[in-house]
């Protein structure tokens, strides 16, 4: 015993910021484990091991560090404990429980060196088992339940790899995470399971297979919802100079998003902003359960001023826990603000150990990291059955923003992740000048998606007998619109709109209808901050309508002025704000206004003999 | 036992090169004494087998391989801090100086504390939103970019434009409308002698100097100092704050100078640098400084920061203003336009925002149509700029009756509530009453981010 001991200390011999390099260990470790310097209790993760010495990454400030202290090798990689009490929390970048630190420490600041579990070992859960005894257990199957909070129950599964018959099981009772909860034979040998299951952060956790996404993400913003959607297991890049709306769009998202879990990481981000979420989360009560919306929330906070190398772990904490969720068949959706300030933490951890740079500083493994976590998004067939002895179908949501710098989408991070994302929403400086919010560039966004769930958006579709486009369609009459009403723009500014044709002058007019009717949107208003997907569908119907009547009117002498002038178009501008999410037969009383209005319209020209 | 050393390997720039022969602390400070007498210090950077790196504070001019003995002190550099700071200025280190002679003052800050002037990260989960104000007394500010106590606030300005006058405004106005004690803490950060002299001297006349602390390093006082004097200030003003719950105010001027020292520490060390040349670590470096300002559960106390900055050649996408941006709660820019047309204070509105006032003004914190009329302001102008644009194509001539009522709010929003001199200082409600004068230029029914009930009350036909 004494003897492993010695075999797993080494000592220091270079100290070089937060990079120390390590010597007597170099024949036993694995890269990527841990280790921890003695006197201060300084985490550190092994990143290069070489033949006479290693170098280590420290999760902590260095300072008032000797050479030749004592370093224990843990002989464990960076790993998540998962289990019941992640919900409602927030953890720092390697998952302290920082409320738990500020009672600790009972000062607002983080002291180095604290060693704090991050599940609570103390408060006691209700375990409910569905299991008994000889049932054959399989990977991921659910063994159990534990109401982790009124809204969301948390399911114990049959961790990874682990496959056997049960032999024990306890009863309905309370217990803490680490008490045994059951007894596994795997191969004749039995062994004890309690609710945490600890998984290392850089490994993707397994499942039986991906599927073809299916179903959109309803975000609740028109203009993500019916230009650039994305689907439940999707992945987004959302790009943002500061000042364009990112924080307030991931916030909208977090809000009202369609999914079960939502694992929201500030990653180098404005402590303040963090105060914010927290506040505001804590008080905003989900229109779906009735109950604080925290509930359904994990958050990881690693602000900018906290140590880098626990900024650069978090984005992966994170990914690991929203996987945990999705096995047990939820919907989760993790939201990452912002990927840059990950990537400059790899670049500075790069530049320490005095890397070849390529593009812009940062490493040559930049987009392999980026694409290692953007990979783990999907939908998947989960391991194991539910307790009903059905699949579990669990999707995983990327949501990553970037803060390019100077708002300049042509920098290494913006340009890689494109390559690994299917959808882009691009924010811009201009609109958000013009208070045009959310500040999605309908130009130069795009999404890959729209094909996959255009069934799904049929099948509620109110088939309104005036006009018979689906969704699909809508969405591609909107996009050509929209893009012809630019290319019209040079052309204006030059001649004057008064001089363009009228079927011209007619485009411009709609779009500008569909900027202010759908595409603007005010995320601080009651109705109009989410916009239900039949809210939507009728919204862009009528605006439609209006268009294809109006050519039509247009073809019989009648000109576009004639068409502003009508009473209905100010109606149709204030849906978005007067008409709530339940009430669309209104909208529809609007559209039999509006083919009266232009019936009269005809009508009356046809008197004057136009 | 203290680690003494008489013979330096390497002297480049700010680095001190010493062979690794005894056991010191990575970080410790290590003062060095030359055979005139006269002394410096520094702190090791980067310790391995053979060699033990330290960045010398001060100037490193004299320093020979031969000429020195360097003291290891045992510990990590300390601040001393004590409430007999109040009205005094203070170098780089926190040593009180003579602001006209430069020179240090024969007396010593009998400290209450002595603090690690790095600072520990805040808990975020311990930090509390901010939502009190600050009243600046500049109408610009107060009216439409609330500054609001634990924010970080900074003012991108360029060479030329009139940021020393508005730094000395806010510094000698600010106050917050409680009883509460207020501190204002003056970091002076590469700034000519003879501004200090005079920020110094109004900082004097303002009747006020009790509660301001100033330090400064001068342009001509070595890098490094440049790099300690942020963490000098807000040390300082975190022991005011959450040990005497006192409310603290932190105007940096100028962080530009601040990030070229950052720049020439980085090329020295030859690390890789990024944009321009400036290091790739100059996010970590600046949120380091920025955000050390907030409220935190258990302490009545605050820091509120005004970093002011110079955008080189008025760039707001460089490096300096862009990453500051990204972290910073909001940003007020300044105008040169604005500037020639002796506009003063002059912001560039539409480019400036607040982040954090719309959950701190109202009813119960300034006044109940502060948020409706600020809103207004700055729609009605960003209209009216485009109204100004369009007489350039088609001439006045052309006009509509509203455009034309839209350069004359413009004009006047200009002339009377952006401009105001510089001793002027204005209540929240002055400023409000001023902006009602200024929108009764425009017809009400083109107020229309106003509530009625507001404008029933507060619109006068002018």
């Amino acid at each position: 015993m004494i003897k492993s001991k010695i075999k797993n200390l080494g000592t220091i011999s270079e100290i070089n910021g937060s990079l120390i390099t390590v010597k007597g260990l170099e024949k036993i470790v694995r890269l990527h484990d841990l280790i921890k310097v003695k006197k201060y209790n300084i985490i550190g993760e092994i990143i290069q091991i070489y033949s006479n010495r290693i170098n280590i990454q420290c999760f902590e400030n260095t300072e008032h560090l000797k050479l030749n202290e004592k370093v224990i090798y843990l002989e464990e990689p960076l790993s998540m404990e998962l289990g019941p009490g992640l919900l409602s929390n927030v953890f720092d970048g390697i998952q302290r429980p920082l409320d738990k630190i500020y009672e600790l420490e009972k000062s607002g600041f983080i002291k180095r060196g604290i060693d704090i579990p991050s599940l609570s070992r103390d408060k006691k859960w209700d375990f409910k088992p569905l299991k008994k005894i000889n049932d054959i257990l399989n990977s991921g199957d659910v063994i159990g339940i534990v109401e982790e909070n009124p809204t969301i129950s948390h399911y114990i599964l049959v961790p990874p790899g682990i496959e056997g018959k049960l032999v024990y099981i306890r009863e309905e009772g309370e217990y803490t995470v680490l008490e045994d909860l059951y007894k596994v034979n795997i191969k004749g040998n039995a062994q004890n399971f309690n609710m945490i299951q600890k998984w290392p952060v850089t490994k993707n956790r397994p499942f039986y297979k991906k599927l073809i996404p299916k179903e959109p993400l309803i975000t609740g913003q028109r203009i993500l919802d019916l230009l650039f959607p994305i689907v439940k297991g999707g992945t987004v890049a959302v790009p943002g100079g500061f000042g364009t709306g990112k924080t307030v769009i991931q916030q909208s998202l977090a809000k009202w998003c369609s999914a079960d879990i939502i694992i929201f990481i500030g990653c180098g981000e404005r402590g303040n902003e963090i105060a914010d979420v927290l506040q505001q989360f804590a008080k905003l009560i989900d229109p779906r359960s009735g109950r604080p919306l925290l509930e359904r929330i994990v958050l990881i906070a690693n602000t900018s001023n906290m140590p880098i190398s626990a900024r650069e772990s978090s984005i992966f904490s994170g990914i690991t826990i929203a996987e945990y969720y999705r096995d047990m068949g939820y919907d989760v959706t993790l939201q990452a603000d912002s990927t840059s300030r990950w990537a400059e933490a790899l670049r500075e951890i790069s530049g320490l150990l005095e890397e070849m740079p390529a593009e812009g500083g940062y490493p040559a493994y930049l987009p392999s990291r980026l694409s290692s976590f953007y990979e783990r998004a999907g939908i998947i067939e989960t391991l194991g059955k539910d307790n009903l002895k059905n699949n579990k179908i669990g999707s995983l949501t990327v949501i990553g923003s970037i803060s390019p710098p100077a708002g300049d989408f042509s920098e290494p991070i913006t340009s890689n992740t494109k390559r690994f994302v299917q959808t882009f929403w691009a924010l811009d400086a201009e609109l958000a000048y013009e208070k045009h919010y959310p500040a999605v560039n309908w130009l130069e966004s795009y999404s890959n998606y729209p094909r996959y769930i255009r069934d799904w958006w049929s099948k509620i579709d109110l088939n309104w007998p005036e006009i018979e486009f689906d969704w699909f369609d809508c969405r591609a009459q909107i996009n050509e619109i929209l893009s012809r009403e630019n290319e019209l723009k040079n052309m204006t500014q030059l001649v004057g709109q008064e001089n363009l044709p009228e079927e011209q002058q007619l485009d411009i007019f709609i779009a500008k209808i569909i900027k202010e009717a759908i595409l603007i949107q005010n995320a601080f208003d009651d109705i109009d901050a989410f916009t239900g997907p039949i809210k939507m569908i009728a919204l862009i119907k009528i605006i439609l309508l209006l268009y294809r009547e109006s050519k039509k009117l247009l073809e019989e002498d009648f000109y576009v002025k004639d068409i502003r002038g009508l009473n209905i178009i100010e109606e149709i501008l204030r849906i978005k704000n007067t008409i709530p999410n339940e009430e669309v037969e209104k909208i529809g009383i609007i559209k039999d206004n509006l083919m009266n209005e232009l019936k009269s319209l005809k009508r009356i020209h046809g008197v004057i003999g136009k | 036992m203290t680690v003494i050393y008489n013979k330096i390997n390497q002297i480049i720039g700010p680095l001190v090169f010493l062979e690794n022969k005894h056991s010191v602390q990575y970080g410790e400070v290590v003062n060095i004494i030359m055979n005139n007498g006269e002394s410096r210090n520094g702190k090791v950077v980067r310790l391995n087998e053979e060699v033990i790196l330290i960045e010398i504070f001060e100037d490193t001019k004299g320093i020979s391989a031969t000429n020195s003995e360097l003291f290891f002190t045992n510990d990590t550099f300390k601040l001393n801090i004590s409430k007999d700071m109040m009205g005094g200025t203070f170098n780089s280190l926190g040593k009180p100086i003579d602001i006209e002679t430069k020179k240090l003052l024969k007396v010593d800050i009998i400290p209450e504390v002595r603090r690690d002037i790095n600072g520990i990260p805040i808990n975020p989960f311990a930090r509390i939103y901010p939502n009190n104000v600050i009243q600046t007394g500049i109408s610009g500010i107060d009216g439409l970019f609330t500054l609001i106590r634990g924010q970080k606030l900074p003012i991108f300005s360029g060479q030329g434009i009139s940021h020393n006058e508005l730094a000395a405004q806010i510094v000698t106005q600010a106050k917050v409308f409680t009883d509460e004690s207020f501190l204002i803490i003056f970091c002076g950060i590469g700034i000519i002698h003879d501004e200090a002299i005079s920020y110094i001297d109004k900082f004097r006349m303002s009747g006020n100097v009790q509660n301001i602390i100033s330090f400064i390093n001068f342009a001509d006082d070595p890098v490094m100092e440049r790099l300690m004097i942020p963490h000098v200030a807000l040390t300082t003003a975190e022991y005011f704050a959450f040990d005497k719950d006192m409310h603290v105010l932190v105007v940096l001027i100028d962080m530009t100078n601040y990030a070229e020292a950052l720049r020439e520490l980085s090329l020295a060390k030859e690390e890789i640098p990024s944009r321009k040349g400036y290091p790739g670590h100059i996010y970590s470096d600046f949120a380091r400084i920025y955000e050390r300002s907030g409220l935190i559960k258990g302490s009545k106390g605050s820091v509120t920061q005004i970093p002011i900055l110079t955008m080189p050649n008025d760039d707001i996408t460089h490096v300096i203003p862009d990453t500051t941006g990204y972290i910073t709660d909001g940003q007020i820019v300044l105008s040169r336009d604005l500037q020639k047309k002796e506009i003063y204070p002059p912001f560039e509105i539409l480019a400036s925002l607040s982040r954090l006032m719309k959950d701190a003004i109202g009813e119960d914190n300034t006044r109940e149509d502060h948020s409706d009329v600020s809103s207004q302001l700055i729609a009605s102008y960003s209209y009216a700029l485009d109204a100004r644009d369009l007489v350039s194509i088609v001439g006045e001539e052309s006009l509509n009756a509203e455009q034309r009522s839209l350069l004359k709010f413009a004009d006047v929003f200009e002339k009377t509530f952006l401009n105001q001199s510089i001793e002027e200082n204005r209540s929240i409600s002055e400023t409000l009453d001023i902006a009602w004068k200024v929108l009764s230029y425009l017809p009400k029914n083109k107020l229309n981010r106003i509530h009625k009930k507001y404008i029933e009350k507060f619109y006068q036909r002018g």
